[in-house]
């Protein structure tokens, strides 16, 4: 079993060390440094029992990508935490900074201010929060992958791509049988009799078709605006319309891109995820459970958010 | 040469916090550290966050009823914790980061259990250094 102190391991094989106060101070410095990449991977590197990551196989070369093929547990070819973190995505994370500012709409502006995280520079105390997604109401689509990011199970039909998600056991159907996004979701018309109409949903209408063979692209759109689209609470209007594209980079690899097209609440498309790499796992590999829990999310409030932040 | 040694283990340190944890922080007294020694009284295994319960008796002898959490299971998994890491009764000493308003609540750190042994938290929070850079 692969295990996040591996890497420790082997670097304390390398080590020597010489006596007395030398012999203090070198073995003080090396136990930091071995500390340092665990205290990483606490965040930048968490590893599930079990996974594969790049790290493991550095000496490895991959093979050539199949053929339009997207199946297989994938899991972040870096270890948990790359690409997404809790304030948002790790390129463009809620932090005040200029160059980390979406650009808003003055009601994507709004909607943002309105919304009350517990994650991000707008952030609160759980306590006071708005987040629909604490108290187990539907995180939705993009929000399940640009904050519950886990592992990704991906099937393939002849007419569809399902992902099944870590959190809460959700799965996404993505129409690969030629149907187009209904241009407009609320009175879709759509091309093949007897499909019902979307109404809004948590997690969209999505379509999806291969550009190349080695690259999926899906279009969604049908999004209730209930949802924010991360942890941060940058908002989404019902106007969202979300591109996936997924690259087969090679036997081992695939490359998740999303991007953001809201033209209520933002001025332009922007990125969100761009080329995060996942690794593929062995088709034995256990996926964790993950489930939010009303009735234990209401002892944590009591026990913990509540008195933590004075509120009775 | 003690100085540059300590100062380039101190740099260490200091780099391995850089990647800290993004947790919700509003409610932390952030950097601030406590080490207490008490009796578990509850173990709860859960989302959004584990529970820690435990009672610590203060220095005027009055008994204090701590609640420290944790992040959610599957990200306590591997780093050692199980639902059984804990029964009620056990002696531990929890290093934890409190809260602002004085409350015996924090975010645990690591616990060293009653068989030597230590669980670190995996949050990214160094148990001894305040300094670690944060979100």
């Amino acid at each position: 079993m692969n295990s996040g102190f591996g890497i420790r391991d082997s670097r304390f094989g390398r080590m020597s060390v010489g006596s007395g106060f030398s012999r203090t101070i070198v073995t003080a410095i090396a136990l930091l440094t071995l500390l340092s990449p665990a205290i990483r991977g606490q965040q930048g590197f968490r590893r599930t029992p079990g996974a594969v990551y790049d790290v493991d196989v550095a000496d490895k070369k991959s093979g050539a990508p199949p053929r339009r093929d997207l199946s297989g547990i994938w899991e972040f070819a870096k270890g948990g935490g790359e690409g997404i973190q809790a304030d948002g995505a790790k390129a463009i994370p809620s932090d005040g900074k200029p160059e980390h500012e979406l650009p808003f709409t003055p009601e994507g502006r709004k909607a943002f201010i309105n919304n009350k995280p517990t994650y991000g520079f707008t952030q609160v105390p759980s306590a006071l929060t708005n987040d629909p997604m604490p108290g187990c109401d539907p995180q939705g689509f993009p929000r399940i992958v640009l904050h519950n990011a886990h592992h990704e199970q991906i099937l393939q039909t002849a007419t569809q791509v399902v992902i099944l998600y870590q959190f809460n056991k959700k799965w996404r159907v993505i129409w690969t049988d030629g149907r187009k996004l209904p241009a407009n979701p609320e009175v879709p018309g759509w091309d093949i009799k007897g499909s019902p109409p979307p109404e809004a949903r948590f997690w969209g209408y999505s379509v999806g078709r291969w550009v190349d063979d080695y690259t999926f692209v899906a279009d969604s759109n049908g999004f209730d605006d209930r949802t924010w689209l991360d942890n941060a609470g940058r908002p989404h209007s019902d106007a969202l319309h979300v591109i996936e594209t997924y690259h087969r980079v090679d036997a081992d690899h695939l490359e998740k891109t999303i991007t953001i097209d809201d033209p209520k609440f933002y001025t332009r498309p922007w990125v969100a995820l761009d080329k995060l790499p996942y690794r593929l796992q062995s088709p034995s590999l256990e996926i964790p459970e993950q489930e939010c829990v009303p009735s234990e999310t209401a002892k944590y409030n009591q026990l913990f958010a509540n008195p933590a932040a004075d509120v009775k | 040469m003690r100085r540059m040694l300590v100062a380039v283990a101190s740099g260490v340190v200091l780099l391995s916090c850089a990647l800290a944890a993004h947790h919700a922080n509003a409610v932390f007294d952030l950097g601030k550290r406590l080490t207490l020694t008490g009796t578990v009284t509850e173990w709860f295994w859960a989302n959004p966050h584990c529970l820690l319960r435990f009672d610590v008796k203060n220095d005027s002898g009055e008994m204090m009823h701590w609640v420290a959490e944790t992040q959610a299971p599957p990200n306590m998994t591997p780093f050692g914790w199980t639902k059984q890491s804990f029964a009620v009764g056990d002696q531990v000493t929890v290093t934890l980061e409190p809260v602002k308003n004085g409350s015996p609540l924090g975010r645990i750190l690591q616990v060293k259990l009653p068989d030597g042994k230590t669980l670190v938290a995996g949050n990214g929070l160094s148990p001894s250094d305040g300094s670690g850079a944060r979100p």
